[in-house]
């Protein structure tokens, strides 16, 4: 069998395309260009934004396949898995990528297995190698301790998830063009033995700190719960998440689901900044994909300046004022 | 209810320390224990059986000595395990992994409830809990944090997703992917400790899952890990010791040029 083209598995909700979508998109052209090939992407939902669909070509996409079905409105694994896998097996795409969000974690795997063919987790980066036209995925393993450079060299589809937010959408291009195809799949594979009975959205938005682009945390250092206030404001500042050591949440500075580390959060942001955290393993085992790290703390000897981009070693009080005012400046 | 819990066997990697020569792992005197998120797994099926009665059932894939996981997780209130060991299962990727645990599953036809860890902190792709449930054909969620309601042919289940939670109905026999949020895994009991120490844990081969030669092992994985590399621990970043105000300010100005770089303001 031939197998052509490089596919993204799209999200919506509630109609609306989601941004890690767009993120994704990128890789996806990026590996196109490499294979000569379109770029397709795929999108469920009941009913999509007509314009969100085209900026999923104006942002890097050559066709898109919707699939429209009020068994679609939002993600169970049954319908959408079978919907995918439907898809897979009438066009034969050669790699097929989604973002590693819950969606695409729980998709995934159970679309890989109905076709029998190899899925690699989590991965922050994605090549062609020369040679042979096979997918190169790296993905960090072993907490972060390593990065492992997986291939799928026998089977096809090739299929990855790759970590949301490791990278930026492109810019529209509004002279791009490409055909929106709406696709119709067998009723019979819509079924699901899953009931959405309730959605709750979190109250505490700001607690999302794994998903976030920008993570403020705080620890012991910060002295006592209203100095704490100081992470929320520099937070605040930077349109990012507040995230804080075992040691502040253990004081009740900050609530569990804050907590960043072993026992905590995972969190990979685009920027993250440790203020009076010492940097134990444990912390740093949930840091370790952060892109950007920032430092302050007033030990130079603090473990968290041997995996800072940047740090100041001072004391916090002084620094954290100056800072602020410096932001709010920035924001006028 | 008959509840079944695969656990894996991993490394203790809490405080990994890495061959910086090869980048691989220093295995030399690196604990085995069960993969962490699996206490949770292992914690919330002891809990469904102390409220609806059943027994528990733990499956490990793993070398020899993947037994003592199995024995710990009986300790903690588990009923029987079952160890598949043997060479044709070495060098497992998610694929040939779930297959040979779905496989050992159908063996203990007619079950209730499958439940997994999120995910192994070695392997850490969390996809062998959804491939089971998709060689099963039974319904699977995942990053479950509550158990709501158990009822005779369906569970309520809270699952956590990026922006809050979902409230699901799902029918049984069905596998859920279990996160730290569900509960705190209690510790082995003396009593449970005795009863494991005696029990006979039987170790399985293909020939006993009725398992396709094709789908097992290396030869039955898709993925290949060609190569292990070591990411940069010590960033050499740029570490300032302002010693008045002055260089203070400079070394705020300097973040803030940095955020600038790096297009976070
Ligand atoms: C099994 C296990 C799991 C764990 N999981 C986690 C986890 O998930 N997350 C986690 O964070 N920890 C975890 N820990 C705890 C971890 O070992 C540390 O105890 C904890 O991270 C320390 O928090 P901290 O850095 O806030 O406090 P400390 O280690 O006390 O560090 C405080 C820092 O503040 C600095 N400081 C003090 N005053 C100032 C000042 N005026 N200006 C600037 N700096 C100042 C100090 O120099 C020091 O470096 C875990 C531990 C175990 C055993
Ligand atoms: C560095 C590295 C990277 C890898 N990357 C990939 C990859 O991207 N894709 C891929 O297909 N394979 C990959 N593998 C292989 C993969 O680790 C193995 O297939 C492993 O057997 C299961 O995957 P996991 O550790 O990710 O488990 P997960 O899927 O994270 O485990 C989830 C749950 O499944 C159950 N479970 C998992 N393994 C077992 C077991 N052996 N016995 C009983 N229950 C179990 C547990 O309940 C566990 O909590 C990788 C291996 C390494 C060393």
């Amino acid at each position: 069998m031939s197998y052509k083209d490089v596919w993204v598995l799209s999200e919506q909700e509630d109609g609306k395309i989601k941004l890690v979508s767009y993120e994704l998109l990128t890789r996806g052209r990026f590996l196109a260009d490499k294979r000569n090939v379109k770029l397709v992407a795929i999108i469920l939902g009941k009913s999509i934004d007509k314009e969100g669909l085209q900026e999923l070509i104006y942002r890097g996409a050559d066709k898109v396949i919707v699939i429209e079905d009020t068994s679609l409105e939002y993600f169970l694994p049954e319908p959408y898995a079978n919907t995918v896998t439907s898809l897979i097996q009438k066009y034969n795409p050669e790699i097929i990528i989604a973002s590693a969000t819950t969606t695409g974690r729980t998709v995934m795997p159970a679309v890989a297995i109905k076709c029998i063919t190899g899925l690699t987790a989590d991965c922050t980066d994605l090549d062609i190698e020369e040679e042979t036209g096979n997918l190169i995925q790296t993905r960090p393993a072993i907490g972060g301790n390593i990065l492992a450079t997986i291939m799928t060299p026998k089977y096809r589809p090739q299929m990855a998830t790759v970590r949301p937010h490791s990278n930026k959408p492109l810019v529209p291009d509004n002279s791009r063009t490409g055909d929106i195809i709406y696709e119709k799949v067998d009723k019979s594979i819509l079924k699901s033995r899953i009931k959405k009975l309730e959605f709750k959205i979190n109250q505490d938005e700001d607690a999302n700190i794994q998903d976030a682009d920008v993570v403020i945390s705080g620890g012991k250092g910060l002295k006592k719960e209203d100095n704490f206030q100081m992470i929320h404001d520099i937070a605040a500042l930077l349109d990012g998440s507040v995230g804080a050591s075992r040691e502040a949440v253990d004081l009740k500075w900050a609530t569990y689901p804050h907590q960043v580390g072993l026992s905590g959060k995972t969190v990979s942001p685009k920027f993250y900044m440790a203020v009076g955290i010492s940097g134990s393993v444990q912390h740093l085992a949930g840091i370790k994909t952060a892109e950007n790290i920032v430092a302050i703390n007033s030990d130079p000897e603090a473990q968290i300046f041997q995996v800072a981009d940047y740090g100041i070693v001072a004391d916090l009080f002084e620094v954290l004022p100056v800072l602020t005012k410096k932001l709010e400046a920035l924001k006028q | 209810m008959k509840i079944i819990v695969p656990i894996k066997q991993v490394p203790e990697t809490s405080n990994v320390s890495m061959d910086p020569e090869t980048g691989t792992m220093i295995r030399d005197g690196v604990e085995s224990i069960i993969n962490p998120l699996d206490l949770y797994a292992i914690e919330e099926s002891v809990k469904l059986k102390e409220e609806h009665g059943g027994e528990i059932l733990v499956i490990s894939m793993g070398p020899s000595k993947a037994e003592m996981a199995i024995r710990e997780a009986i300790s903690m209130g588990c009923d029987d395990g079952i160890l598949l060991s043997n060479k044709e299962f070495a060098g497992s990727d998610t694929l040939a992994t779930s297959y040979t645990l779905s496989q050992s599953i159908k063996k203990f036809n007619p079950y209730d409830l499958i439940i997994c860890g999120e995910r192994a902190t070695d392997g850490d792709t969390g996809q062998v809990g959804p491939g089971i449930a998709a060689w099963l054909d039974i319904p699977f969620t995942t990053y479950v944090s509550k158990i709501k309601e158990v009822n005779e042919n369906s569970m309520i289940v809270q699952r956590m997703v990026e922006t809050g939670y979902e409230i699901l109905e799902i029918e049984t026999p069905c596998l859920l992917t279990v996160v730290k949020e569900i509960n705190y895994p209690r510790l082995p009991s003396m009593r449970g400790k005795l009863l494991a120490k005696k029990k006979e844990i039987k170790t399985w081969g293909p020939d006993d899952i009725e398992a396709k030669r094709d789908y097992l092992g290396l030869e039955g994985s898709p993925t290949r890990v060609v190569k292990i590399s070591k990411p940069k621990v010590s960033r050499g970043g740029e570490i300032l010791m302002p010693k008045n105000e002055s260089e203070l300010d400079k070394a705020v100005d300097g973040l803030i040029e940095y955020l600038q770089k790096k297009e976070i303001i």
